[in-house]
């Protein structure tokens, strides 16, 4: 089977075809860097997304400060993670780079703020 | 009056990289002028990923983009003042701003940096009929409330414009637990980013709908919803493809103009296409002393061409300050061929001795193009292009020993062949 592609890697946006037997890769054409060979395999196989969102801040200037997934987690378990990030108010104050939430839903990646509060 | 060698207006990413640049050349006084509460700008409420990959080589968010370079300002003696509202710049290079803590102040520079960066075109500029009801913003003012201000403007979206503002804050509602219903777009293409589209709309299963457009809201003090309908070659609705689409928010995502008043009043030259001022290679306008860089020169779709355009001026900036800028420039003007909107710069002093990098952007989409710079009517370079778009800046450079060859009356030619 081949499967045509955009890479979201980065914002060049690749076109890439994958030829693969059901989780096997057989060939990635079309990238233009290393990123875009893995992009390409881990959307045959186990799709994964950067999650970027907010999460409350009692005490703080601003009533959120942003946060982001460490490492990119299951497309299918985006929602999952939302619902546990929304139910976490994180006292101020908030430092970038603060972990919020270690190793959400044991996907392995921790929720970490990216602004001060 | 006060005196400052460099008045930069703004504090965004612009401002602050053209800031760190004149100081790192050399120039000693340094006042940043920013509207808003802190330095950063709108990267400030970009809460998302994707910037910061050409300049830094990795994937950071807008406030983490922002953050490296207020730390860089906060290092150096560059004066800040934030909450301040440039109100006026005259042809003196006299600033005049004002805040609440010093009241009216005037201050008298050697050089300023235009870095306000850009607007949202808002909803009267789409003439859609319809009452005033509350529910209808731009795409960046939802954002700010989601993001800044931390609560849901709507629950049940629909979109105008898929540029990349739009796109992004479909999948934002979405994953915060609104219907995004649609995103309309009037043009037969996208404005946005490629992987936008796939990462906002189509990972959420938001349909995307071409040459389609709002033709009317309803509902007196809450939106209730909308009309679409396609639109024809010349982008008029047809009337028999209506459709009503329950909602209670309407986003706009159709453009941004860069914010220019400032530059207007000063009599700066304007470019037609651009909305910003006319510059030549170091980003020097036509009124000496005067810079300009990032948004407000022209709408970039990376942060990373900002912060390196705002090098630029903050190198130039530098230059006219110590007098090292040449003073007597032979320019010419760069041209747009066949295919291309817009040039930056538009004019190039040819005694400059290094490459210069030309930005530009195509009318409409092209497959398996080239883009060929023709200098004195000789093709200099033809690169091959899988894809140029109208949502993503392009750029060729001029080398060096053709600008050295060049006179008063050489042609600088981008055109795209296809």
């Amino acid at each position: 089977m081949t499967r045509e592609l955009t890479c979201v890697a980065c914002p060049l946006g690749c076109s890439v075809t994958v030829e693969y037997n059901d989780a096997e890769i057989i060939s990635v054409t079309g990238n233009t860097c290393k990123r875009g060979e893995n992009y390409a395999k881990t959307e045959i196989t186990n799709p994964t997304r950067s999650l970027t969102t907010s999460v409350k801040v009692c005490g703080g200037i601003h009533p959120v400060v942003p946060v982001k997934s460490s490492k990119p987690v299951p497309k299918t378990m985006l929602f999952d993670c939302m619902e546990v990030i929304n139910s976490v108010c994180v006292e101020a104050p908030v430092t970038l780079g603060q972990v919020i939430i270690e190793n959400i839903l044991d996907t392995g990646a921790d929720i970490v703020a990216t602004n001060n509060d | 009056m006060i005196n400052f060698d460099l008045v930069v207006v703004g504090g965004g990413p612009a401002g602050m990289a053209a800031a760190l640049k004149a100081k790192e050349c050399g120039v000693e006084s340094i006042i940043v002028l920013e509207r808003a509460e802190t330095l950063g700008g709108i990267l400030e409420q970009c809460i998302h990923t994707g910037f910061g990959l050409h300049y830094f080589g990795e994937e950071l968010s807008g406030p983490e983009y922002a953050a490296r370079f207020i730390e860089q300002v906060e290092k150096t003696d560059i004066v800040v003042k934030t909450d301040t509202m440039v109100l006026d710049i005259d042809d003196s290079n006299v600033v005049t701003a004002v805040n609440k803590t010093d009241g009216l102040l005037k201050i008298n520079a050697k050089a300023i940096i235009l870095a306000m960066g850009c607007r949202e075109r808002p909803r009267g500029a789409l003439e859609i009929a319809g009452t005033r009801a509350s529910g209808i913003m731009t795409a960046g003012t939802a954002q700010k409330y989601v993001n800044l201000d931390g609560y849901m403007p709507g629950k049940k979206v629909v979109i105008l414009g898929s540029g990349d503002i739009g796109l992004i804050m479909a999948r934002r509602m979405t994953l915060e637990g609104a219907e995004v219903k649609v995103v309309c777009e009037l043009m037969p293409y996208s404005g946005g980013l490629t992987r936008n589209i796939v990462q906002c709309l189509d990972d959420f299963g938001i349909p995307l709908k071409l040459s389609t457009t709002v033709v009317e809201t309803h509902g007196k003090d809450r939106l209730e919803g909308v009309t679409i309908a396609k639109v024809d070659e010349k982008l008029q609705p047809i009337e028999s493809t209506k459709e009503y689409i329950e909602c209670d928010t309407l986003m706009l995502s159709v453009g941004l103009i860069p914010e220019n008043e400032l530059t207007k009043n000063v009599g700066i030259g304007i470019d037609r296409i651009t909305s910003g001022a006319v510059v030549d290679e170091m980003r020097q306008t036509d009124h000496k002393g005067i810079f300009a860089c990032g948004n407000v020169l022209h709408v970039h779709d990376l942060v990373d061409y900002v912060t390196l355009e705002s090098q630029i001026a903050g190198k130039g900036a530098a230059d006219y300050i110590l007098g090292k800028c040449d003073n007597s420039p032979v320019y010419v003007n760069t041209t747009t061929g066949n295919g291309v909107r817009y040039l930056v710069p538009q004019r190039v002093n040819i005694n400059n001795k290094e490459d210069i990098k030309l930005y530009f952007r195509v009318g409409q989409i092209f497959k398996n193009a080239k883009v060929v710079l023709e200098c004195d009517g000789k093709v200099i370079s033809s690169k091959k292009k899988v894809k140029l778009a109208p949502g993503e800046m392009e750029n060729v450079v001029v080398p060096a020993d053709v600008l050295a060859s060049m006179n008063e009356n050489s042609t600088i030619v981008v055109r795209v062949e296809e």
